[in-house]
């Protein structure tokens, strides 16, 4: 059995519970691309390019409403800034001489750097194979799962403009989950405040790029009280 | 509306943006970086309230004001932070929430 062989038979059970996740999850991001009028070919597109799911959500609201370059520029580098944080906590891990280097720093997202910065190669599995194959299994599963529902989505012919709403619901989750992460969750009120404040100010066309400026002088402005909330 | 080359357009940038947020810590430190407070600071904080504003903005065009009030989407957010807090399972709830809220939207279409 080849070192890869190996490796991937080792990254599959770890990876397993996360490609259920991707599928489904794709495959509700897939749905959306369509039922919103968008070719389908797109879903597969933005898996390859983008390679975020919160991001590819956004971007299908991006695509179906006005062309404005600066807008998308700051709301995917808002989206995902994160991921420097991701990359300055796996600088030693993917510190390798390796062709798969590359592979592994294009795909980081936050499911394949919650396995590989936690979970080492089993005994007698190459370390950067078992990294790669994670990486690969996680980004296989995301791409497979838009294409089927953006498939799924231009097959069905009747009304699935309400599925619109698991994008609300996926958000509602994620930011559930940060709140947890503290013990009073401040900065999830001053995104909320300054949000609700600029969409009455701006109106819904143009209130994101404000929302984004108030948000961090805010954060900023009451640094001490916001860390205090941390746990 | 977009024409295809603008929508593929924003496709690409928000690639390059990606590509630029996951390439940027190996770029720029060869190995173990150091962050300055302010930034590790933001980089905890941002997020939540980012989702924060992404949950405002797929709520922005809903007319809390006219018509059912928001009523559905209000009550079907509600179901899910419930459940979300009972199960702590991202499918069971996204797939929850999104069947309530097909429900209650049909049922509040039925009201006189």
């Amino acid at each position: 059995m080849s070192a890869a062989t190996r490796a991937f038979r080792a990254a599959l059970p770890t990876c397993t519970p996360i490609i259920t996740s991707f599928l489904a999850l794709g495959i509700s991001c897939g749905l959306l691309v369509t039922v919103n009028g968008l070719p389908f070919w797109y879903a597969p597109l933005m898996s390859v390019v983008i390679f975020g799911g919160s991001l590819e959500f956004v971007t299908i609201t991006m695509l179906v409403g006005t062309f404005a370059p600066l807008e998308t520029i700051v709301i995917a580098f808002m989206v995902q800034a994160r991921h420097i944080f991701y990359g300055i906590a796996m600088l030693g891990r993917y510190d390798i001489r390796d062709w798969k280097r590359t592979y592994l720093i294009y795909s980081l997202c936050d499911e394949t750097f919650s396995i590989n910065r936690t979970v080492d190669a089993p005994e007698g599995v190459d370390r950067n194979w078992f990294m790669f194959a994670v990486s690969l299994l996680n980004q296989l599963s995301w791409i497979l799962g838009t294409t089927i529902g953006a498939v799924v989505g231009m097959l069905i012919p009747w009304d699935l403009s309400g599925l619109g709403f698991v994008m609300t619901a996926l958000f509602v989750v994620i930011l559930l989950e940060n709140m947890l992460k503290d013990r009073r969750p401040l900065s999830a009120v001053i995104g909320f405040a300054s949000a609700v404040v600029c969409l009455v100010l701006f109106g819904s066309g143009s209130f994101l790029l404000p929302t984004l400026v108030l948000m961090v002088v805010l954060l900023l402005v009451f640094r001490g009280p916001v860390q205090e909330g941390f746990r | 509306m977009m024409s295809p080359v603008e929508q593929i357009l924003v496709i690409v940038i928000c690639g390059i943006v990606t590509l630029l947020t996951r390439f940027l810590p190996f770029v720029v430190f060869g190995r173990e970086g150091e962050v300055s407070p302010r930034v590790s600071y933001l980089g905890r904080a941002l997020p939540a309230a980012l989702f924060a504003m992404l949950v405002v903005y797929c709520l922005k065009d809903v007319d809390f004001l006219g018509g059912v009030h928001g009523l559905p989407e209000i009550v079907s957010i509600a179901f899910i932070v419930v459940v979300h807090l009972k199960w702590r399972n991202m499918l069971l709830s996204l797939v929850g929430g999104v069947a309530f809220y097909l429900v209650v939207g049909q049922l509040l279409t039925l009201l006189p």
